[in-house]
C-alpha cells in the first residue's frame, strides 16, 4: 500500500518567479507533467515536485537555484533519468514539493581539442552522441554505461558512473578534468582544472559522484582517450557459472587486465539470443564476453593468455570476433540484456554490488540460494573482471507477495556481498534505494565525515536533500528510506 | 595476550588536542609551506611529530590490490608487489612513504601512462582531527557508495585527516620497459605512439617511456628508431622544482622559459623546472570551498598548521 505524503498545492510565486527568469514553457507544474517527473529507472517513488525546468544557460541554472532558495524549496538535478537508485526522485520536504532542475537542454559540444585530449560539454550532452562526435577524430569518451545511448554526460558525474570498459580505462572520475558547478547559494565554481594539478583540495574528485548533493554541473571538461589500433572480442562459453567465475580470476592472475571482462550467466543467455542472434550458445550455463585491445601484436599475445587460461578452466569454444559487425553484434547481446529480460517475466528489479573479484564463486552461488529460498528467478548480466554484480531478479508484479519477496532477496544480496568484503554499490549509486544501508558498510564517524563534505558545499542541505547520506544532514540519529517512500 | 592495532596506537599518539604533524620519508616536506607556520616558531606551539604505522597488511594478486600501512616506503611495497610481477602507480622517490605520496598528490614521470597518483586511492582509513579512526571508499575496485572522500584526501597535505592504511589498486608490471631519446618533436610523436609511459621534452630532446608487452614495446621503439631517437639509460635529470599548466601551452616553454633548464611532461603539463614558480592561486570560490571543508574536518586546525593544499 502506498502513503504519500500529503503534497501541498503548487505556490503560484514559485512558477511565476521561475518562468519570469526561465520562460513560461520551460516551466512546468501542470499535475501530468510533474508526473511525468516523479520517477526516474527505478521502482522508487516519493512526492511530486513543485515544478520541473529545463534551463538552457549556466545562468538560467543559476536563476533557478536562488528562486528555489528563495522559497524554501530543496532542488533536485535530473538528466535523461535512467538512474537505477532514485537519485533523482523528487522528496517533498517541509517547505512543499522540490525544483527539479532538468539539464537535458543544455546539450552542447562547446569544445572538443583533439590535441590535448579534451572536451567541453554541458551536462545535458548524451554519452553516446560525445563519443559518435569524436569518433571522426579517432576519440572517444570511455565509460559506457549500458545506458549510454539515453544517459546523459551530467548524469555520468553525479554518479561517478561505470560501464563493461571501465575495467582497464577506469570509471567516470578518471575522466573528468574540471566541472564548472552553480552550488547551493547560487554562485558559480570552476572544480578542478586541464592541467595536471589544479591549486587547492581536489573538490573536482569530491564532487563526482555526489549525486546532485552538493551542486549543479553546467559545463564539464572530459579527457577523450584515442580508439586502440586493435581490438579482439572473445566469447568463452562454459557448462557451469564455477568454471567461468574461476576463469575470471585467472584471467587477471595471469596478470592481464583486459579493456572489458563481461559474464553473461543462466536463462539470460536463451533470452539475449533470442533477441539479437548473436550465436550466444543457449545451452551454456554461463559466457564470458572479454575484450582486449592495444597494439596489434600484443593483442595477439592478450588473445592467446585469455584463450588458454579459458581453456584451462573448462572453456567449451572460445569464440573469436572476425570482423567489426560481430563484434558490434557481440556487444549488442551484452548492452541489450535488461531489455531482453521482459520475453521471460514483465519486471524485474536490478542489483549492482560489487564484491572482491576472488570471491565472485560463493557470491553468486549464495545469490543462486537466497534466489531459491524466495522462490524468485534471478540471473547475472555483470561486469565480472571488476567484482561488479548485476544481479537481477524477475518477476510479475501481479503475483501476490511477488515485490515483498524480491524486496526481501535484495536484502539479503546485499548483505551477502558485504560479508564478501564487498561494497553497496558499484556504478548505479545510493540515492534513495542504498541509504539505509550505508551503515551496514560505514560506522558512525565515517558517515559523519561525509557529512561534513556535504555541508561544506551545501550548509543548507538543499541541494538533492534525503539521498546518498542515511539521515538528515547533521542529525544523529540513522533512519531509512524518508516517511512516504514506496521502493 | 592481544597486539594493539598499530591504526589505533596511532590514533592514541595524534590524540585530539594540540598542532600534530604527521612525518613520511620528508622526501616532499615543504610543499605547500613549512609545518609550523613561519620560521622560528616556538616550542611550545611546534607540531608533535607522529608516523603512519608501516607494514603490508594483505596482498592478493589475484585481486590486483593491496592493504599497506602508510608509513611503509613505496619502494618496500613495490618489492614486496614485485613478487607478483604488480606494481602500483605511486612515484617511489628515495624514502617516500604511501602515506607521504598520497598526502602530497604530486604524480611521478610515468603519469601519461599510468595515469595519476589520485587515481589510485580505493580506500584509506586516516585519524581524524578528533583522534578518531575513519574509513573513507572501499576496498573494491570499483565503488560508489558515498562520497568520494578518498579523492580529497589525495592531495590534502594532511590537512584534512592523517594517513594510516590505505588500500591501492596495483597493476601488472610491464613485461618491458625501454627509454629513448633524440632530437624530435614531441607533439606529433604523442599522436603517433599508443599509450607511452611518458614522453619528456627539455625544449632540443625528446625522451620516451614505452613499456608493456615485449613485442609491442619492439615495434614502437623500431618506429621512433627510424626516427632518429636511440635507447638510453633512463630520463635526463630532473630539475627540482615543478609547475602544472594547460599541456596545450607546453610548446610556447622553449621561448618562455629559454633562460631556465625544464623538463616538461608531453600530455600532461607538468613542468619541472630548475627555479621556482611561485604557486599559482586558486579561484576565490575554491579558496572559499576549501576553508569551509576545512573548519568542518578540522575546526581548530590542529593537523599539518603551516601547510595548505592552495599553496602546493
Amino acid at each position: 500500500v502506498r502513503t504519500r505524503r500529503a503534497v501541498e498545492p503548487v505556490i503560484d510565486s514559485l512558477c511565476t518567479d521561475l518562468q519570469a527568469e526561465l520562460s513560461p514553457e520551460r516551466v512546468h507544474s501542470t499535475s501530468l507533467e510533474l508526473s511525468l517527473y516523479e520517477r526516474d529507472a527505478s521502482m522508487i517513488t516519493s512526492s511530486r515536485a513543485a515544478a520541473v525546468c529545463f534551463p538552457t544557460s549556466t545562468a538560467e541554472v543559476q536563476a533557478c537555484v536562488r528562486i528555489a532558495r528563495r522559497h524554501g524549496r530543496a532542488i533536485v538535478a535530473r538528466g535523461a533519468g535512467t538512474g537505477l537508485a532514485g537519485g533523482a526522485v523528487p522528496v517533498a520536504g517541509d517547505g512543499g514539493g522540490p525544483v527539479i532542475v532538468v539539464t537535458t537542454k543544455l546539450d552542447r559540444i562547446l569544445s572538443i581539442d583533439a590535441e590535448n585530449r579534451v572536451a567541453w560539454v554541458e551536462p545535458g550532452v548524451i554519452n553516446l552522441d560525445l563519443s559518435r562526435a569524436l569518433a571522426p577524430q579517432g576519440l572517444h569518451f570511455a565509460p559506457d554505461p549500458s545506458s549510454q545511448q539515453s544517459c546523459t554526460i551530467g548524469g555520468n558525474v553525479a554518479n561517478n558512473s561505470g560501464g563493461p570498459h571501465c575495467l582497464a580505462y577506469g570509471v567516470t572520475s578518471a575522466h573528468i578534468l574540471a566541472v564548472e558547478v552553480v552550488l547551493a547559494d547560487g554562485s558559480l565554481a570552476l572544480l578542478g582544472g586541464v592541467d595536471p594539478d589544479p591549486p587547492g583540495l581536489d573538490l573536482r574528485g569530491a564532487f563526482v559522484g555526489s549525486e546532485g548533493t552538493m551542486g549543479i554541473a553546467t559545463r564539464i571538461a572530459v579527457r577523450l582517450t584515442p580508439q586502440p589500433p586493435a581490438v579482439r572480442t572473445m566469447l568463452l562459453d562454459f557448462t557451469t557459472v564455477d568454471a567461468a567465475a574461476e576463469c575470471v580470476s585467472a584471467i587477471i592472475a595471469a596478470g592481464l587486465v583486459p579493456a572489458a571482462l563481461e559474464m553473461i550467466e543462466g536463462a539470460m543467455i536463451e533470452a539475449v539470443e533470442e533477441f539479437v542472434h548473436a550465436g550466444f550458445p543457449t545451452d551454456a550455463a554461463a559466457v564470458l564476453l572479454v575484450e582486449v585491445d592495444g597494439l596489434p601484436r600484443g593483442v595477439e599475445v592478450d588473445a592467446d593468455v585469455v584463450r588458454s587460461v579459458g581453456e584451462q578452466w573448462g572453456a567449451r569454444t572460445v569464440r573469436v570476433a572476425a570482423d567489426d559487425a560481430e563484434r558490434a553484434l557481440l556487444w549488442k547481446g551484452r548492452k541489450s540484456a535488461f531489455g531482453a529480460v521482459a520475453r521471460i517475466k514483465p519486471n524485474y528489479y536490478l542489483h549492482d554490488t560489487v564484491v572482491p573479484r576472488t570471491k565472485l564463486v560463493e557470491v553468486l552461488r549464495e545469490i543462486y540460494a537466497i534466489a531459491e529460498r524466495h522462490d524468485l528467478l534471478v540471473m547475472n548480466v555483470f561486469h565480472a573482471g571488476d567484482g561488479n554484480l548485476h544481479p537481477l531478479l524477475v518477476f510479475d508484479a501481479r503475483e501476490p507477495g511477488a515485490i515483498d519477496r524480491v524486496h526481501a532477496a535484495g536484502d539479503e544480496i546485499v548483505a551477502a556481498s558485504l560479508a564478501a568484503g564487498g561494497v553497496l554499490t558499484g556504478e548505479h549509486g545510493v540515492g534513495l534505494e542504498k541509504k539505509a544501508f550505508m551503515p551496514d558498510l560505514f560506522s558512525a564517524d565515517d558517515l559523519d565525515a561525509q557529512v561534513r563534505l556535504r555541508l561544506a558545499f551545501d550548509p543548507d542541505d538543499l541541494m538533492n536533500p534525503d539521498k546518498v547520506l542515511p539521515s538528515p544532514a547533521g542529525c544523529g540519529d540513522l533512519q531509512s528510506v524518508p516517511e512516504g517512500v514506496w521502493v | 595476550v592481544s597486539v594493539a592495532d598499530p591504526i589505533l596506537v596511532m590514533a592514541d599518539e595524534v590524540g585530539s588536542e594540540g598542532p600534530v604533524t604527521c612525518v613520511g620519508g620528508r622526501t616532499q616536506w615543504l610543499v605547500g609551506g613549512p609545518v609550523g607556520g613561519s620560521v622560528g616558531t616556538s616550542t611550545a606551539t611546534k607540531p608533535r611529530e607522529v608516523r603512519a604505522p608501516v607494514g603490508l597488511v594483505t596482498f592478493e594478486a589475484a585481486e590486483m590490490t593491496v592493504r599497506v600501512r602508510a608509513g611503509t616506503t613505496v619502494t618496500e611495497l613495490d618489492d614486496a608487489l614485485g613478487a607478483a610481477n604488480q606494481t602500483v602507480a605511486l612515484p617511489g622517490w628515495d624514502g617516500a612513504t604511501v602515506g607521504g605520496v598520497l598526502a602530497v598528490g604530486q604524480s611521478g614521470l610515468r603519469r601519461l601512462g599510468w595515469g595519476p597518483v589520485r587515481d589510485a586511492l580505493l580506500e584509506a582509513r586516516y585519524v581524524s582531527a578528533e583522534g578518531a579512526v575513519v574509513k573513507a571508499g572501499g576496498p573494491t575496485v570499483k565503488n560508489v557508495s558515498g562520497f568520494d572522500l578518498c579523492r580529497l584526501l589525495v592531495g590534502s597535505l594532511g590537512t584534512i585527516g592523517l594517513l594510516a592504511e590505505v588500500v591501492l589498486r596495483t597493476r601488472p608490471r610491464p613485461e618491458v620497459s625501454a627509454w629513448l631519446a633524440g632530437p624530435v618533436e614531441p607533439f606529433s610523436l604523442r599522436r603517433r605512439l599508443h599509450r607511452p609511459a611518458s614522453i619528456l621534452w627539455d625544449g632540443t630532446t625528446t625522451w620516451v617511456l614505452l613499456d608493456g608487452r615485449g613485442v609491442d614495446v619492439s615495434d614502437q621503439s623500431a618506429m621512433l628508431v627510424s626516427m632518429g631517437m636511440a635507447g638510453v639509460e633512463g630520463p635526463p635529470s630532473i630539475p627540482p622544482h615543478r609547475t602544472s599548466m594547460n599541456p596545450g601551452g607546453l610548446s610556447s616553454l622553449a621561448v618562455t622559459a629559454a633562460a631556465e633548464t625544464f623538463v616538461a611532461e608531453v600530455g600532461v603539463g607538468t613542468v619541472h623546472l630548475s627555479t621556482p614558480r611561485s604557486p599559482r592561486a586558486p579561484s576565490a570560490e575554491v579558496l572559499e570551498l576549501g576553508r569551509r571543508i576545512k573548519d568542518r574536518f578540522d575546526p581548530a586546525h590542529r593537523l599539518n598548521p603551516g601547510r595548505d593544499p592552495a599553496r602546493r
